[in-house]
């Protein structure tokens, strides 16, 4: 088992004859990632190495039987991708675009919950199922397939969780970035959830950074409804006020979203805490 | 993406959001001129710096005649205004609003911004103006009015009677008010705004609504789509490093420590400098070369970090995912050759063609240290400042 993705999934690729698009297209298939359809209109009917492309998801939906998409049109697209791929009946949408204005984004959530599908991101690196299928721009070969769940608002930095727990022995089942944007599709909560019914899954990592409150809510979550342990880590504790730290919703306004209020709920609410990155595997390695 | 007062009020006009008659003056002449042209007293002298706090800082001052025109301005204008929101280095004045005084019946509160865990936009609206409305949120969430308005229908008008309502407005302010909130949204909605605050928004005399200040920031995302607000970017607000960094398409945030650092992705960077403090030192600032960033990109970043005289150290920590580590290695490699590096480097490189990347470094023949793992770099980093 894992959660939303396996070895089953077949993916589509909006933006598929671009720069990223192709190259990330290419790696995701030598992964072993089933890539059966591209999307960019006006270049219906063209290939890209072996794959077909398409006009609109609509006819890649139709004619390959894609049920997941992953998206790399630039920002001013970023909205509309998205909400073709929901109207076309993709279940599993995996934005990477960083960049889509946050009202885009306003309407978009409101429309997606008319629609039956899970977005992920946008701004972030993707979904992966080690060993079976990879729907993102992650390094593939630092993942190890293994029982432990891992979530994450960062890219590189979910890469260097990875990396320490696969050093250590440590597998997963399946790591998430849910994107660094304030208004996203899937939250932290929504994964938690899934891994606690996760069969394979036996502890998950939680990596949160400073701007909002997604991580107070989650820690109460996990508190109200996971039996199994999770560690928890805050990026920002030394991010000065009022600026915007790369991540659109990495921002601390007023006296919200810092990074110490983020570390107290996850104690009161029984989460491990990993102060230093640095040893976040160890640590991963005593709690799990 | 801020904007001065008076920017954003000449906006709130073409949107016919009531504000008081005023203009902007770059000298004392300037203010004079306006202040004559507004035709009476008393006249508010405003200093227009990116930072809230103003009038508690000394920038905001009421003259009463000609001459007070003149002595305030002159007094204000070119001044170093030290608010909460500035940092004890403050800002250095270089504009002036220059506005009619009003006849204030009451003081409200009135804010829209976009809240993250509704995915909406949100009315704020208080009767306790003047405030901040943080520690009004904090004492008496009860005086604090929410609306969350749906993004695909829009502002509604039992939704603006609520506001209108519940911040007891006498009624002949009603109209006035209800324009007010749906030309606001209007505007917010149109502009990208992320951020509309108005504190005090001001009961006149005689029952109507205006906006005595304006706060507005936008969502520097969707600036592509706006060219005109583009133009009102003060790049005087803004730190020169910073606005290098932007040319490049760096995200770079000048800090007070003195170990410089270069990562890739926002939440690494963030980790880097925590980690930097964690070991006893403190980052100078947040620099985060981004996930697919070229050598030219890895090359300007260096060059920015070695430029900034407080740096001692500088720590490098790249996660190589898209950005592969050889392409890194070129960049910091071209810098070093052109600027030279006279101070010690930490290198901890992981990932994508990392043996190429450290064959790149090591060729080079570059003063520079390599770390191991997060622990062994954040430790050599602390030993080289300490």
């Amino acid at each position: 088992m894992s959660i939303f993705v396996n070895k089953d999934t077949r993916v589509l690729v909006q933006g598929i004859t671009g720069n990223e698009g192709s190259f990330h297209a290419r790696q995701c298939i030598e992964y072993g990632t089933q890539i059966v359809a591209g999307v960019t209109p006006g270049k219906g009917g063209q290939q890209m190495d072996a794959i077909p492309v398409f006009n609109t998801v609509a006819d890649a939906v139709a004619k390959t039987g894609a049920n997941a998409s992953l998206i790399f049109v630039p920002p001013p697209f970023g909205a509309d991708a998205i909400m073709e791929a929901a109207d076309a009946g993709v279940k599993l949408i995996v934005a990477i675009t960083e960049g889509i204005p946050i009202l885009d984004m306003v309407k978009v959530k409101h429309f997606l919950a008319t629609k039956h599908c899970r977005l992920i991101g946008p701004n972030c690196p993707g979904i992966i199922t080690p060993g079976e299928c990879k729907i993102g721009i992650m390094p593939g070969k630092i993942h190890k397939k293994g029982s432990v769940g891992v979530v994450s608002r960062s890219g590189t930095l979910t890469y260097e969780v990875v990396d320490q727990l696969t050093r250590l022995g440590m597998g997963q089942s399946t790591c998430i970035g849910i994107g660094g944007d304030p208004v996203n599709g899937t939250n932290f909560i929504d994964v938690l959830e899934a891994f606690q019914k996760d069969d394979e899954t036996r502890g998950v990592v939680m990596v949160g950074e400073i701007g909002g409150s997604a991580e107070e809510e989650a820690a109460m979550y996990v508190k109200a409804h996971m039996t199994k342990p999770v560690v928890g880590f805050i990026a920002g504790l030394t991010a000065p006020p009022g600026r915007r730290m790369g991540h659109a919703g990495a921002i601390i306004s007023g006296s919200s979203g810092t990074g110490e209020a983020k570390i107290a709920a996850f104690k009161e609410n029984g989460i491990h805490v990993c102060e230093n990155l640095g040893q976040i595997g160890r640590i991963c390695k005593d709690v799990f | 993406m801020k904007i001065h007062e008076y920017q954003a009020k000449a906006l709130f006009r073409q949107y016919h959001v009531p504000v008081p008659d005023g203009d902007v003056a770059f000298s004392v002449a300037d203010a004079k001129k306006l202040a004559s042209d507004l035709g009476g007293f008393p006249v508010v002298v405003k200093a227009q710096i990116h930072a809230g706090g103003r009038g508690k800082g000394g920038g905001v001052k009421l003259a009463r005649s000609m001459e007070e025109v003149e002595t305030l301005a002159e007094q204000i204008l070119g001044m170093t205004l030290v608010t909460h929101q500035t940092g004890p280095q403050g800002k250095l004045v270089k504009k002036l609003l220059i506005e009619a005084g009003q006849n204030i019946q009451k003081e409200l509160y009135l804010s829209l911004l976009v809240d993250r865990a509704t995915a909406s936009i949100v009315i704020m609206a208080s009767q306790d103006g003047g405030m901040d409305i943080e520690q009004v949120a904090a004492d008496t969430p009860d005086r604090i009015i929410k609306i969350y308005v749906d993004p695909l229908l829009g502002l509604q008008g039992y939704q603006i009677r609520r506001a209108a309502f519940g911040l007891e407005l006498p009624s002949a302010a009603m109209k006035s008010f209800s324009a007010l909130l749906s030309n606001l949204y209007k505007f917010f909605v149109a502009n990208d705004c992320s951020l509309v605050e108005i504190n005090p928004l001001i009961l006149t005399s005689d029952d109507q609504v205006a906006a005595l200040d304006a706060k507005v920031d936008f969502d520097s995302n969707a600036m592509y789509r706006h060219k005109d607000l583009q133009e009102l970017r003060d790049l005087d607000e803004e730190d020169p490093a910073e606005v290098e960094a932007s040319k490049f398409n760096l995200n770079y945030i000048n800090l007070d420590g003195n170990v410089g650092n270069i990562v890739n992705g926002a939440g690494l960077a963030m980790a880097t400098m925590d980690i930097i403090k964690n070991a006893g030192a403190s980052p100078a600032n947040f620099m985060d070369v981004g996930g697919g960033a070229s050598a030219e990109q890895v090359e300007n970043a260096f060059r920015i970090i070695l430029a900034d005289q407080k740096v001692k150290a500088v720590l490098i920590n790249i996660f190589g995912g898209i950005l592969r580590c050889d392409i890194f290695a070129k960049g910091v490699v071209d810098a070093a050759k052109k600027t030279g590096i006279k101070i010690p480097v930490v290198v901890r490189m992981e990932g994508t063609n990392v043996d190429e990347g450290k064959k790149i470094l090591a060729d080079a023949g570059l003063n520079l240290t390599s770390a191991v793992d997060l622990l062994d770099a954040a430790q050599k980093i602390a030993a080289a400042v300490n």
